[in-house]
């Protein structure tokens, strides 16, 4: 095994998920199982190649620094939860 | 009249010669989903009275003489993953159940532009992650060709309206198979383009180095017109590429002589279904006898490409969906007495368990420790299935695959995720390698649609369009309606 319950707890954690106790165990178990069939990679020795993030030759993309209009406060507002004050509203960050 | 049978092209010809009005058209097609939508379960969101504002204006412009584009009046279709002002666009997620956009996504906007019709938004697998649109909060779209099976995924519903006569055009987004796969299930064509060929801007991000837009139609000579539309560069999207963008309609010539089309054999091993593998056989054949050339090459790093996909997928997803916290837009649980535990509890209940895997096996990947091991190591084996293409198209022009190595299966939901991820195995290795890729109607398999893939050169949509076009000039597949069996 790969991952125990706890080691899914944990990562749940830091996805800012949980998981119900009664999928736990087999939440665990589908993940053990992808992750042992990742193993079939370590038959490939991938010493000194370049890894691949993106296909394209591109790096930065420049433009001329000129102003355009952006989005009002009213329409970035408009799909919010919750509003006060023009402002995006939730709970209490800090005890 | 059964309008919504028709091609765009077909149609477009009707429009101009004034056979036919807009209104007269979008119409049609509105009853055909009142008749089929509640079997089918296509669409998210309709938008019917938008849409037949825009018809009425295009049917001005024809009467005032003006020249209309070749998608001007004709109604077609969006997954609903791609961002459309003021029509709800939800990734068929509770998550974004009630999002209104605020803009629109670029290919929307060259849309508009071209005084298209926009009929409604299609049902995906949430957030664009699954192979059958089972993983939808909306429920599953049944495939045309029988109502027990699963239309494939995650543009399953894009799939199913152009089946089962619900639209004439739509939109898909494929970033492992999710335009090819459901096209092959259900008898349409679909395109993923060349990476950065189409930008991705207001396509909600699922794996950014893979994500491509497409169109899913009838037949080839729509694909080539939506696609003629659609590409092209933006300053929104740093990765869409500063190219010319061919006439692809030009490239739709009924000849193969000469033509080199390399067979990857490891795409015909173990895990084909014999009667997949006896349509491809028979298309080869004909291929042949058109004059192409067929030779056989090796793809050797392809057995990889499904795990390497499914570790770099969901590390970009995982960090793609962080931005789902409840605070600017999407679902919030309003219980929650601080902010940390709100984002948590939003996220819990706003999306689904398939989701929820990605991101934690992203989360886990990307994590120290683990990071090497998993993620660095899937980016250099992404190189070596890369090169494996580089190598294969210096003996070929473009080559030849099924599209998958299965026909439609039952909406049963018994599956488990990582048998169902081996099924993507024929068009994963092709977004790893952001080359362009054609589903293309093949023949049948026990009454099913067989979809046989064409893969191209960077940037060279144009030789699979041709041989596409080639192959269903000479065959009657793409004709033939789903007939909405089953159940």
């Amino acid at each position: 095994m790969k991952v125990t319950t706890k080691d899914v707890e944990y990562i749940a954690q830091l996805s800012r998920l949980t998981i119900p106790e009664s999928e736990m165990e087999k939440f665990t178990e589908q993940f053990n199982q992808i992750l042992n069939y990742a193993d079939i990679l370590n038959e490939l020795d991938t010493k000194g190649i370049e890894p691949t993030a993106h296909v394209l030759p591109l790096s930065n993309v420049l433009r001329e620094d000129i102003a355009v209009e952006g989005v009002s406060q009213e329409v970035a507002l408009s799909n919010a939860p919750a509003v006060h004050d023009g402002g995006f509203k939730v709970p209490r960050v800090i005890e | 009249m059964d309008l919504y049978k028709s091609t765009a092209h077909e149609l477009h010809e009707k429009l101009v010669k004034k056979e036919i009005s807009s209104v007269e058209l979008t119409n049609n097609v509105y009853d055909r989903i009142a008749e089929v939508e509640k079997d089918v379960k296509a669409y998210v969101t309709l938008d019917k009275e938008n849409a037949l504002a825009q018809a009425a204006k295009v049917d001005k412009m024809i009467a005032a003489g003006e020249a209309i584009a070749p998608l001007a009046g004709i109604p077609g279709a969006i997954k609903d993953n791609i961002s459309t002002k003021g029509l709800r666009t939800t990734c068929s997620s509770k998550m974004l159940e009630n999002l209104n956009p605020i803009y629109d996504a670029h290919v929307i906007k060259k849309l508009r532009a071209d005084e298209t019709i926009f009929l409604g938004k299609t049902n995906l697998d949430e957030f664009a992650m699954g192979s059958t649109t089972e993983t939808s909060y909306f429920g599953t779209t049944h495939n045309p060709w029988n109502l027990d099976l699963v239309p494939g995924g995650s543009s399953g519903g894009s799939a199913a309206t152009i089946a089962a006569g619900e639209a004439i055009w739509s939109l898909g987004s494929d970033t492992g198979g999710s335009i090819r796969q459901p096209a092959s299930f259900t008898g349409c064509v679909g395109i993923k383009p060349t990476y950065g060929r189409v930008s991705r801007y207001g396509c909600v991000a699922f794996a950014s180095s893979l994500d491509q837009i497409g169109p899913i139609t009838r037949d080839v000579t729509d694909a080539a017109t939506v696609l003629n539309t659609i590409c092209g560069v933006d300053p929104h999207d740093s990765t869409s590429l500063p190219v010319d963008v061919p006439d692809f309609t030009k490239a739709l010539k009924q000849d193969v002589k000469g033509l080199k089309i390399g067979l990857p054999k490891e795409y015909f091993g173990a895990g084909l279904d014999p009667k997949v593998d006896a349509v491809l056989k028979k298309a080869i054949a004909d291929y042949e006898a058109m004059g192409a050339e067929i030779v056989e090459v090796s793809l050797p790093h392809t057995e990889y490409a499904v795990i390497t996909y499914y570790i770099i997928a969901p590390a970009e997803a995982s960090a793609n969906l962080a931005r789902f916290d409840g605070v600017r837009y999407g679902y919030r649980n309003m219980k929650a007495t601080s902010a940390p535990e709100m984002t948590t509890a939003s996220r819990t209940e706003g999306f689904g368990s398939e989701v929820k895997r990605r991101i934690m096996l992203g989360t886990y990947v990307l994590s120290s420790g683990y990071y090497d091991a998993y993620y660095l190591k899937a980016m250099q084996v992404r190189t070596l299935i890369r090169k494996d293409f580089e190598e294969a198209f210096k003996q070929c022009d473009l080559l030849l695959t099924p599209t998958s190595p299965v026909v439609a299966y039952p909406i049963d939901g018994k599956m488990d995720p990582l048998a169902i991820y081996m099924l993507d195995v024929c068009t994963i290795p092709v977004n790893l390698a952001g080359l362009p890729g054609i589903s293309v109607p093949a023949g049948f398999a026990d009454g099913l649609p067989v979809g046989m893939q064409l893969i191209g050169k960077l940037l060279d949509e144009e030789t699979i369009l041709r041989a596409a076009y080639t192959f269903e000039q000479a065959h009657d597949y793409h004709k033939v309606m789903a007939p909405l069996g089953g159940k």
